[in-house]
């Protein structure tokens, strides 16, 4: 920068105001959760227990335009038999400011593990369903969602 | 949000006995997620519903642990196999420690 004569030109306000500017768009970014954070909550509720594919369809879309609501139906496929029935789903979500969405807790009396919310999404990023079944198992899936308008903050 | 939360719920009335009924539920809250700033440049205190469950007859069927990343106005529904006559107590718990409740009524013929 040209500091001979004490005066701040013209060309250098404006590349200070670029990069104040690009700092503005970067700052919100940083306290993003990512996929480490996602691992960790996992890891949080089931230590190190592997994870089946399969039982459980999660349905997002795959583009959602406004980031504020995305509809999200979990549907787990189960007799939901006092014997055998799926005890917890958990959502996450790879690239929130918090990774967690959902957990719900299922009973033999709801006859079928499915259910639907809306969340909200920062951006384009992976969510990661969980299931567990009153057996022990427990199945995982993820769908990617575009996200044209982030919901977060605004 | 000034206004007191509402539930809104829609269910069947009557149910066979076996059928499987879907239950949607809606309440009308901010679900202010404690994220946001103000004009000031202040984080804007998280005020989120954190619990909604479903209870027939006094037993548990369903319960949903909500986060922030749940939207405004959130929705919830899920399914519930018809038994018994008898009354379904949905809750949803405020971060603020109150409680909004319904109470919806199931025949079973």
């Amino acid at each position: 920068m040209n500091v001979k004569s004490g005066v701040v030109s013209r060309r250098e306000t404006l590349a200070m105001a670029a990069i104040a500017g690009l700092a503005a768009l970067i700052a919100p970014r940083i306290s993003i959760a990512d996929e480490q954070t996602v691992a960790a909550e996992i890891k949080k509720l089931y230590g190190d227990k592997k994870f089946d594919s399969g039982k459980i369809k999660l349905d997002v879309p795959e583009i959602a335009e406004n980031g504020l609501v995305v509809p999200v139906t979990v549907d787990v496929e189960s007799p939901m038999t006092e014997q055998d029935y799926v005890k917890a789903v958990h959502v996450f979500a790879d690239g929130n400011p918090l990774p967690g969405i959902v957990s719900y807790r299922f009973t033999p009396a709801c006859g079928k593990a499915s259910a639907s919310t809306r969340m909200r999404l920062a951006q384009t990023q992976n969510v990661i369903c969980i299931a567990e079944m009153s057996n022990g198992n427990l199945h995982m899936t993820k769908s990617v969602v575009k996200v044209t308008i982030g919901g977060c903050g605004g | 949000m000034a206004t007191t939360p509402t539930p809104r719920v829609r269910l069947p009335a009557q149910a066979k006995a076996g059928e499987l009924i879907e239950i949607k539920t809606l309440i009308s809250h901010e679900m202010e997620s404690g994220q946001r700033k103000d004009a000031a440049g202040k984080i804007v205190p998280r005020k989120i519903i954190n619990k909604f469950s479903a209870a027939f007859n006094g037993k548990m069927v369903f319960e949903a642990d909500w986060n922030p990343a749940i939207s405004a106005n959130p929705y919830q529904s899920f399914f519930y196999k018809a038994v018994e006559t008898g009354e379904f107590t949905l809750t949803w718990k405020d971060d603020d420690g109150s409680d909004y409740v319904a109470k919806n009524k199931l025949t079973v013929v």
